[in-house]
């Protein structure tokens, strides 16, 4: 068992979607949810098993039906993909608590469909081989289209038919990119890839280039980059709160590959196609911002707002890949956990807050008071000074971190001036509308018509432990901020360790 | 050989692109149908294209390669998985919003009339 332990993230989660479909816990209710918990759990337990043993023992490589590396597909669970396997099960915890309170009820099997999409974030992290790459993208898109549609309504569908019809095409172009890389380089091995890259020679190198450049456009499009971010806010806004808390590990998935692709196979060994798309990512990423921050200040509910944190998010996360110091991806991979968290944190609170307010829902406006403005009070100034970035909580650390990382950087002084406006174009946005929700009532609009008022709802217990195990991740990585940088900067150092990747790959061997 | 595969699949990128661009849900199922049909001819010609060679061991004097084959399959079961479920969505979609455009609505200044009624099935 133990040393299939690499695959048990992968496998532990089919297993649960699969068994959850079954007879006993098909049909009823309460044995399903605690069985999807308990499973949820149980694979949580198994990835943090896992990263223990990376730590004690190094990269871990499996190769699946024993095939070595360059001819079978490899998992490789190193302190990067581990750590996003880890926060990916947390956050599957979070989800399949939060929903038991009732949400799961709005449709059929969403208890198996987030089982499906953990096993696909989870294989698209853990996977060596760019083909196997697509596969997981496919496997988490497919759980993704359901999810979307779980419990909706006619914008709903709007919202799924666009984002599908985005994703398929998108996929396309990952496999058109899939067959030229693969026709100059005779391999889809990542570590091989990167090998073969620097070996390329005469109208290859420019085949190759397009193939990378193909697989920019399908990265940027998952991780919604400026020019196809545009899926995002409707996306994430119609979707059901607990499944867009879930979906905010999705846009990172489209980062980490950048990572990835750009560290390891364009990454500084590539002879001509070293950095090859470091000039794109950086102004990509800058626009991407700006247009974040745009969205921030034009929001008009607070799920449209934690939509257009997600972006502002990408595009800083992208900011940083572009920088390719082992520095900056450390940041980046502390800023990667914090923005997650803190930001599905914020989906689940606007959830909340929206069932309280009767028919104003999670609009910013004036509306009555909220039924327990305690807890969520804290929970949303926690939540909030997090995501602005103000000490002492964890964002100011990933912002001062990544500030400092970029003070090399090529055009590193657009990038200070435009982030630290971002900063407080934030600032403003989430306190205006913290203070309208929380502060601003308003008693009689909702008297008129009464038919159409929901009744409010007091929070759940499951939904409270959900919102708590959230809401604790930003102090907690404030407080676990020494051990938590040093394992991102170990991790970067390994990300970019070129020869350190392709022994242990291909050999098995460190 | 090579020039009349590369120019199959260049049309077919082209109608699929084409009528993925019309908007309509019905066309866009059409044209993604297409494009994914080129996706996997371009995918197969990965391999590089050759006649009478099997793509196992011991059947044919040279050998293609059998990983581009590997590709096409799994492209094409989730090609076709994915279609399924976006032509679903469309009909969904017809019903909930009471239209085939992929906005949800119908532009509203629309000065290309003739355009329309090509469309509408």
């Amino acid at each position: 068992m133990i040393e299939h332990l690499t695959f048990s993230p992968v496998l532990l989660p089919m297993l649960a979607g699969v068994f959850l479909l079954m007879p006993p816990l098909g049909t009823n209710k309460g044995s399903r949810r605690i069985t999807s918990v308990v499973l949820s759990i149980f694979t949580f337990v198994a990835s943090l098993a896992l990263l223990l043993k990376v730590q004690a023992e190094g990269t871990q490589v499996y190769a699946i039906g024993d095939w070595s590396a360059p001819f079978g597909i490899v998992l490789v669970a190193d302190p990067l993909s581990v750590l996003l396997v880890c926060l990916t099960t947390l956050l599957g915890i979070v989800c399949t608590l939060y929903a038991s309170a009732g949400d799961d009820e709005k449709g059929s099997f969403f208890h198996p469909l987030v089982h499906f999409l953990i096993l696909g974030v989870n294989g698209a992290f853990l996977t060596g081989d760019a083909f196997n790459l697509f596969v997981f993208f496919e496997v988490l898109l497919i759980a993704s289209y359901s999810l979307l549609m779980h419990g909706g309504d006619k914008k709903n569908t709007r919202a799924a038919l666009q984002y599908v019809i985005m994703n398929l095409v998108g996929s396309a172009i990952f496999l058109i990119a899939l067959g030229i890389l693969y026709g100059v380089l005779g391999t889809l091995n990542m570590a091989d890839m990167a090998q073969k890259v620097a070996l390329l020679q005469g109208d290859d190198v420019y085949l190759a280039k397009i193939g990378g450049l193909l697989l920019l456009v399908v990265f940027a499009l998952k991780g919604a980059l400026l020019p196809l971010h545009l899926w995002l806010p409707n996306t994430y806004a119609t979707a059901m709160p607990v499944v867009a808390a879930l979906f905010a590990i999705m846009t990172k998935v489209g980062v980490y590959s950048m990572m990835r692709v750009y560290t390891l196979i364009f990454g500084d060994e590539a002879a001509e196609l070293s950095h090859m798309a470091q000039s794109w990512l950086w102004w990509l990423a800058l626009a991407t911002i700006t247009m974040g921050v745009v969205g921030v200040l034009a929001s008009k509910d607070l799920r449209k707002l934690t939509a257009n944190l997600v972006i502002i998010s990408v595009g800083t996360l992208v900011a940083l890949v572009a920088v390719q110091t082992i520095e900056a991806s450390a940041a980046a991979i502390y800023y990667l956990v914090h923005s997650t968290l803190v930001t599905a944190a914020l989906f689940i609170l606007a959830d909340l807050i929206a069932r309280q307010r009767g028919n104003i829902a999670d609009r910013i406006t004036a509306g009555p008071p909220l039924l327990q403005p305690r807890l969520l009070g804290v929970c949303f100034l926690v939540v909030a000074i997090a995501v602005i970035g103000m000490p002492p909580l964890s964002g100011f650390i990933g912002k001062v971190w990544l500030l400092k990382a970029t003070i090399n950087a090529q055009y590193t002084f657009v990038f200070w001036s435009l982030y630290l406006l971002a900063s407080l174009a934030i600032l403003f946005a989430v306190s205006k509308a913290g203070s309208t929700i929380f502060w601003h009532h308003q008693y009689s609009l909702i008297e008129d018509n009464v038919a159409d008022v929901l009744a409010p709802s007091r929070v759940h217990p499951a939904q409270v432990i959900a919102l708590i195990i959230l809401v604790c991740a930003a102090p907690l990585m404030s407080i676990f901020a020494g051990p938590l940088s040093e394992y991102a900067t170990g991790a970067a150092t390994q990300l970019h360790d070129f020869n350190n990747n392709i022994n242990v790959i291909l050999s098995g061997e460190l | 050989m090579e020039l009349l595969y590369a120019s199959c699949v260049g049309l077919l990128v082209s109608c699929g692109v084409f009528l993925i661009l019309r908007a309509r849900t019905f066309p866009v199922v059409l044209g993604l149908t297409m494009f994914s049909y080129a996706v996997n001819l371009f995918l197969f010609s990965s391999g590089r294209l050759s006649l009478n060679k099997a793509a196992v061991l011991g059947y044919s004097s040279e050998y293609a390669d059998p990983l581009p084959q590997a590709f096409v399959l799994t492209a094409i079961v989730i090609g076709f998985a994915m279609t399924a479920f976006v032509v679903i969505l469309a009909i969904r979609g017809r019903a909930d919003l009471g239209n085939d455009h992929v906005d949800g609505q119908l532009p509203i200044n629309n000065n290309n009339n003739n355009n329309d009624k090509k469309v509408k099935v």
